[in-house]
């Protein structure tokens, strides 16, 4: 009975909704259908009929519904459509055929979801301002933002100033004084250019196809990057990918279809890719393309084995960090570390308050990088200079003079550590005849030894913070480079022979570890999001359990190493090792391309276009999209930039200014646990859909549900829900819906995670091992298999302790990685003896930071008016190589010349900008442009956007890894007289 | 009458450029009638930041300074214009009207601070207008303010008499050339900006072994005696600062127990010396 009211309820609701939302009554007409809702055994039954927006209904089986929703029994009926909507009991429903669907799957989504928009027809988001504005609020990769949106349009994006009523702000006692940050989220550049790139001429807002790519006929691969666009219409450009996707599955079998994607150009737990995109492709089968741990490499490879945080990839754990270097650390080493550039990651300028704090404090600072960074020119400090990729020689001769002046922490030594006998035998000579003393780490380095022995006894004596990379905890730079590993596990071996986790001794730059709530759940990006992939995400931990919906999982074993994509589609071969944060050893297990009983790749689906900006040697990248070898290539991508123009079909996303989403600040979760650890106040957003989408260009999501629509996917890939449904459904399973109602969250649009009372907080990092107690730090790993002692017992390592010579790697033949960390000089640096000659100049690309990435750059973003990050000559947008004056002088080359960066690889046009701040023998240009314009054939001529990962090596660091080190890269710099007179010069 | 000044920290400038873009989010594609018409997407800065390097490799600085309309009390702009289409409100916030200024170029080259941009398409002089659209609709600050995550701005709406106490108190300094035209934007460690260094880095030798030596006393001194002194740090560095460029004739001590010695400078701009053995 009750089950009879309930069927009969609905046409009610959707009557009744329909009367006082117009907005539903227009959904209402939208389509014209027969639903047949009913027990299977049709003991009980309705039948709704929808014509023009109208609604007739009736107790009965309807002879020819067009979708039928069927239910096991009462009890199933009841479980699923009994108020409040409960989810899990949906899915497990579903998940064991208690309840079932027939009929047409677009009209089943449409149906479901329109029950699901009768639900929300009164939510009501943002705040209406008296000018007739809106505000919402929205989240980027540099913080969260205020828009204000008026007609349709976005007048301003501003960072969001905290209320009264938000939580309240930490507040911690350092040397006699209090500390508390402002009541505020800062943010960066890119957030607040945010307007300018969605209102970008270069936004993709149609469908597009290749002028001569013809699916049925010629497809002209060789033409890619060539050829011009014609619009097609979203029907054609679906219909082409669909059966494109069905033609390759049908006739080549599991793992034709490969997917590439960037990182970064989203923010939120629905839309990422992490979440929709894996969602879908499981769905359909593919073949992955893996990202090696690019901000972390040697971190990863080398620095885990010394003392574990696979779960991290080799980072150390943050908490406390800000507290105990206030209150103890007399120095901070920033070593490869320019926070200010990087804003630790997706931090907005949260750090640099506290850095201001330390520069008050009195806290020393000391800048070891060939650049003198933003970072450094800020607060000022000591600038040491090396070579870059010589770090490890600069690090091992520290070693030597703590060793010879006995300045290393021996009782820590001794008994938190394995193997420092044949360590500093190494380091004093005794093993190789070659003690590492500061005069012989001068010839690497071409740092003076005096100064080598002055920074060694100044750590030995003072307290001090090693801030290694952006995070000060790992994180670029030198870590990216061929001596990478050797770099981090150096890192690793000075905290370890400076006892970390004393009081002022540890990891960091203040970027990390401030006073927050740690256990306070709400998912980070990497945390799975809606994709329920439970093998390849994070969504197993937390996320799955606590927002039941169908898990996927991708039929398709194999897998391409992303650094070898183009070698994998021209010559049919490659070779990776996985990214296993579960475990140290995981990373010595190597996959093939072509992987057994797979296809070979026939179809690229790309998300995004960043490659040639961001992988390395990126010609390679325009010879496979030129090639035969590919005979299909769709691009997803919010622009037409970079590699968007080698694709066959363009599929126009739109940004998630234009579609609903759900995110915190700076939480990656995952492989990036925790890391809101950097931001003063935790800020869970719910982020806005501001405006309509652009032109014709549709969320990811909903180009995802249209495409899965075409393979029969449609209710699997959306269960019945929109966007704005799974934004609901992250929130009901986080712990913020216990704090803030919906209702509330609806129209404010963050909410402020209280921070912790100070007796509750996080311990400081490390502190429990320096003192020999169980780990008492709130992070869910190691793995408990992975303890050799007893449960909480040590560190991840064999030995629980830090492992100067690590057991993993003696397990493991790896002779660019051996146990002992011995100092191999890189193979594409100051001792590659005949390259060198004729390519001298070091070059270091470094992540820009006016922009994430390609996110923010070109584009006609504004960011390309600012002179650090670009310079406007002859009407382009040239990219910033940083050269010093005296190399300068040596080539002619005056301040904002074009020049003209080359090797064997490539060739890329930039302005020349003199600088002191820069090592003679240095180039610095960042990474990671958005802009690839070569001014003849692509591929085989200059660029003159400014992707300077054309220059760089492809080299993994070690050959059994997969690693990138781009800062391992040789150069010439010549003037560059005239772009548009003078040939394109051949490249190989 | 209280008016609007605004005070800039030079020494807390990052760098980071989020007054230069959001003052583009703020106008790009924005009309405020009777404040501004929209702002050209590319080409403009109507505020922005001007960057100075000093010294050499490996001793070097860099210094920021966001620069932008200076809303002169005795503004050239004003008698350049006709019509009356520059005025200055109440409230000394000064606007280009962005009908009457129409066509008159001669408003931007009247700027002693570059500070006016001509907008090509609608023939129009341009500056920022102190965020006065939005400080008229109840803002309590700028929009600079807003997004500046290290408080480099500090607007103040005061008396020009409680402006110059506070100029006096904070050594506050306006921008160059001082030709009269009261500029209320006023500047807070300028001398990073404006003033050199001269550094070195002392060290010892002994048995072919060299040493960073700590604690030496350096003095400079110019024809009208002590400029600055410093001590070396633990790398033996040493570093006096603030320093009048182009000032010409210096002389440094330097002093140790195992003797003095001095070095004479022509000093021009920041200078690194090098290791100095002593």
């Amino acid at each position: 009975m009750r089950v009879a009211i309930l069927f009969y309820g609905i046409a009610l609701a959707l009557r009744l909704t329909a009367r006082f939302y117009p907005e539903f009554r227009a959904r209402l007409k939208e389509r014209d259908l027969t639903v047949q809702m009913k027990l299977q055994d049709e003991s009980i039954k309705r039948y709704f009929v929808l014509r023009g927006g109208r609604i007739r209904t009736r107790a009965a089986v309807h002879p020819n519904p067009d979708v039928t929703l069927f239910f096991k029994n009462t009890r199933v009926a009841l479980n699923v459509l009994m108020p409040p909507q409960d989810y899990g009991e949906m899915v497990h429903a579903g998940k064991t055929f208690q309840m079932g669907v027939q009929g047409k799957d677009d009209l089943l989504v449409w149906w479901m979801q329109t029950l699901n928009r009768m639900l929300g027809a009164r939510w009501k988001f943002g705040i209406e301002l008296d000018d007739g504005e809106v505000r919402y609020v929205n989240n980027t990769n540099g913080g969260p933002v205020h828009v204000y949106v008026k007609d349709g349009r976005i007048v301003r994006i501003t960072p969001i100033d905290f209320e009264d009523k938000d939580a309240a702000s930490w507040e911690i006692e350092a040397r006699g004084r209090k500390f508390s940050p402002p009541r505020r989220a800062t943010v960066t550049s890119y957030s607040l250019a945010w307007k300018s790139m969605i209102e970008s001429k270069d936004r993709n807002l149609y469908p597009m196809k290749r002028v001569d790519f013809d699916p049925d006929g010629e497809r002209n691969p060789q033409n890619r990057g060539i050829s011009g666009y014609e619009r097609i219409s979203w029907d054609e450009a679906l219909d082409i990918v669909a059966s494109e996707f069905k033609r390759v599955k049908r006739d080549f079998g599991p793992g034709a279809i490969a997917v590439s994607h960037g990182s970064h150009h989203n923010w939120g737990n629905v839309g990422y890719y992490l979440s929709s995109m894996i969602r879908f492709f499981n769905g359909i089968g593919f073949t992955r393309v893996i990202h090696n741990p690019d901000s972390w490499e040697g971190w990863y490879w080398g620095g885990v084995h010394h003392y574990g945080y696979s779960m991290r990839l080799g980072n150390p754990e943050p908490f406390g960090q800000v507290e105990d270097c206030l209150n103890n650390a007399e120095m901070i080493v920033f070593w490869s570390s320019d926070p200010e550039a990087t804003n630790g990651l997706y931090a907005g300028y949260e750090g640099t308050i506290r850095r201001l704090w330390a520069k008050e404090l009195g806290i020393k600072m000391v800048h070891i990088d060939p650049h003198w960074n933003h970072s450094a020119a800020f607060y000022g400090g000591k600038w040491i200079a090396p070579r870059p990729g010589t770090d490890p020689a600069l690090a091992q001769a520290l070693c030597y003079v703590w060793i010879d002046e006995d300045l290393y922490d021996k009782e820590f030594v001794e008994k938190r550590t394995t193997g420092f006998d044949e360590w500093a035998a190494h380091v004093m000579g005794r093993e190789d005849g070659t003690p590492k003393t500061p005069e012989w780490a001068e010839q690497e380095t071409g740092v003076p030894a005096r100064e080598i022995r002055a920074l060694a006894r100044e750590w030995g004596r003072k307290r001090t913070y090693l801030g290694a990379g952006g995070l000060g905890g790992g994180f670029g730079g030198a870590c990216r480079t061929a001596t990478g590993a050797q770099w981090a596990r150096m890192m690793i071996i000075l905290m370890a022979m400076q006892g970390i986790g004393r009081p002022g001794v540890n990891f960091g730059n203040l970027q990390q570890g401030a006073p927050l709530d740690y256990t306070f759940w709400f998912p980070g990006y990497a945390e799975g999001g809606i994709s329920g992939d439970l093998t390849f995400t994070g969504s197993a931990l937390i996320t799955y359990p606590r927002m039941p919906h169908v898990m996927s999982m991708n039929p398709v074993k194999q897998a391409i190493p992303r650094i070898q994509l183009p070698e994998a589609i021209l010559d049919g071969e490659a070779e990776g090792y996985f990214t296993d944060p579960t475990s140290m050893t995981g990373q010595f297990l190597s996959f093939k391309y072509p992987a057994p009983g797979h296809s070979k790749i026939q179809i690229l689906y790309k998300y995004g276009g960043a490659s040639l900006g961001t992988m390395n040697n990126t010609n390679r990248w325009v010879r496979m999209y030129q090639s035969d070898k590919l005979p299909f290539v769709v691009s997803q991508s919010i622009w037409f930039e970079g590699e968007t123009k080698f694709a066959d079909v363009i599929l126009p996303a739109c940004t998630n200014f234009e579609r609903w989403d759900i995110g915190e600040w700076t939480s990656a979760g995952g492989y990036g646990h925790q890391f809101y650890n950097q931001v003063n106040h935790r800020v869970v957003t719910l982020q806005a859909k501001c405006i309509e989408p652009l032109g014709e260009s549709k969320s990811d999501y909903q180009i995802f549900s249209e495409l899965a629509q075409r393979m029969g996917l449609g209710l699997y890939f959306t269960e019945g829900c929109s966007e704005i449904d799974w934004v609901k459904r992250v929130f009901d399973a986080s712990d913020v819906s216990q704090l803030i109602s919906w209702k509330e969250f609806q129209r404010k649009g963050y909410y402020v995670i209280p921070a912790d009372a100070p007796k509750a907080r996080a311990p400081t990092a490390f502190k429990w091992f320096n003192e020999g107690r169980k780990k008492d730090v709130p992070e869910p790993h190691p793995l408990p298999g992975d303890y050799g002692d007893e449960y909480l017992e040590g560190l991840q390592t064999q030995s629980g302790k830090i492992e100067f010579i690590p057991e993993t790697l003696k397990n493991f033949e790896d002779p660019e990685r051996p146990p002992l960390n011995r100092y191999m000089p890189s193979w594409e640096g100051t001792q590659s003896a005949n390259l060198i000659d004729k390519y001298p100049i070091q070059l270091v690309s470094s992540h820009a930071r006016y922009s994430f990435h390609t996110l923010g750059d070109g584009k006609n973003s504004v960011i390309n008016d600012i002179h650090d990050h670009r310079t406007l000559i002859d009407g382009h947008y040239y990219w910033i190589a940083r050269v010093n004056p005296r190399d300068a002088d040596a080539r002619k080359i005056r301040d904002n010349d074009l020049i003209r960066l080359y090797n064997d690889r490539g060739s890329v046009i930039c302005a020349a900008r003199l600088t002191e701040r820069i090592r003679p023998g240095v180039v610095h240009a960042c990474e990671s442009s958005a802009v690839y314009d070569p001014v003849g054939q692509p591929g085989k001529s200059a660029d003159r956007g400014g992707c300077v990962n054309q220059l760089t090596n492809h080299r993994s660091q070690s050959k059994k890894s997969s690693s990138m080190a781009p800062n391992a890269c040789l150069i010439e710099v010549e003037r560059w007289q005239n772009a548009e007179s003078e040939p394109a010069e051949d490249v190989a | 009458m209280k008016k609007w000044n605004m005070i800039v920290d030079v020494a807390r400038c990052n760098n980071c450029y989020n007054c230069f873009v959001a003052t583009k989010d703020e106008y790009v594609g924005n009309e405020y009638p009777g404040y501004t018409a929209p702002q050209p997407l590319h080409g403009h800065a109507w505020v922005d930041i001007e960057r100075t390097e000093s010294g050499q490799w490996p001793m070097v600085e860099a210094a920021f300074r966001p620069v932008m309309c200076n809303h002169c009390d005795d503004a050239p702009c004003i008698k350049a214009a006709k019509n009356d289409a520059v005025k200055q409100r109440y409230d000394g916030i000064v606007i280009i009207d962005p009908e009457l200024a129409k066509g008159q170029k001669q408003i931007v080259d009247a700027c002693p601070y570059g500070a006016v941009y001509w907008n090509e398409e609608l023939q129009l002089p341009q500056a920022w207008p102190f965020d006065a659209h939005l400080l008229d609709r109840g803002w309590d600050k700028t929009k600079l303010e807003k997004v500046c995550p290290t408080d480099v701005f500090r607007s103040v709406k005061v008396s020009d008499e409680e402006m110059q106490q506070i100029a006096a108190d904070e050594e506050l300094s306006t921008l160059e050339p001082l030709d009269g035209a009261r500029p209320k934007v006023y500047y807070k460690n300028s001398h990073r900006f404006d003033t050199g260094f001269i550094g070195g880095t002392i060290v010892s030798e002994k048995d072919g072994v060299e040493d960073c030596v700590e604690g030496v006393k350096v003095v400079a001194r110019s024809k009208d005696g002590e400029i600055g002194r410093a001590e070396s740090d633990a790398f033996g560095d040493f570093k006096i600062g603030k320093i009048q460029k182009n000032l010409g004739a210096v002389t440094l001590n330097i002093e140790h127990e195992s003797g003095s010695r001095s070095i004479d400078i022509d000093f021009g701009e920041s200078i690194y010396l090098g290791p100095v053995t002593i």
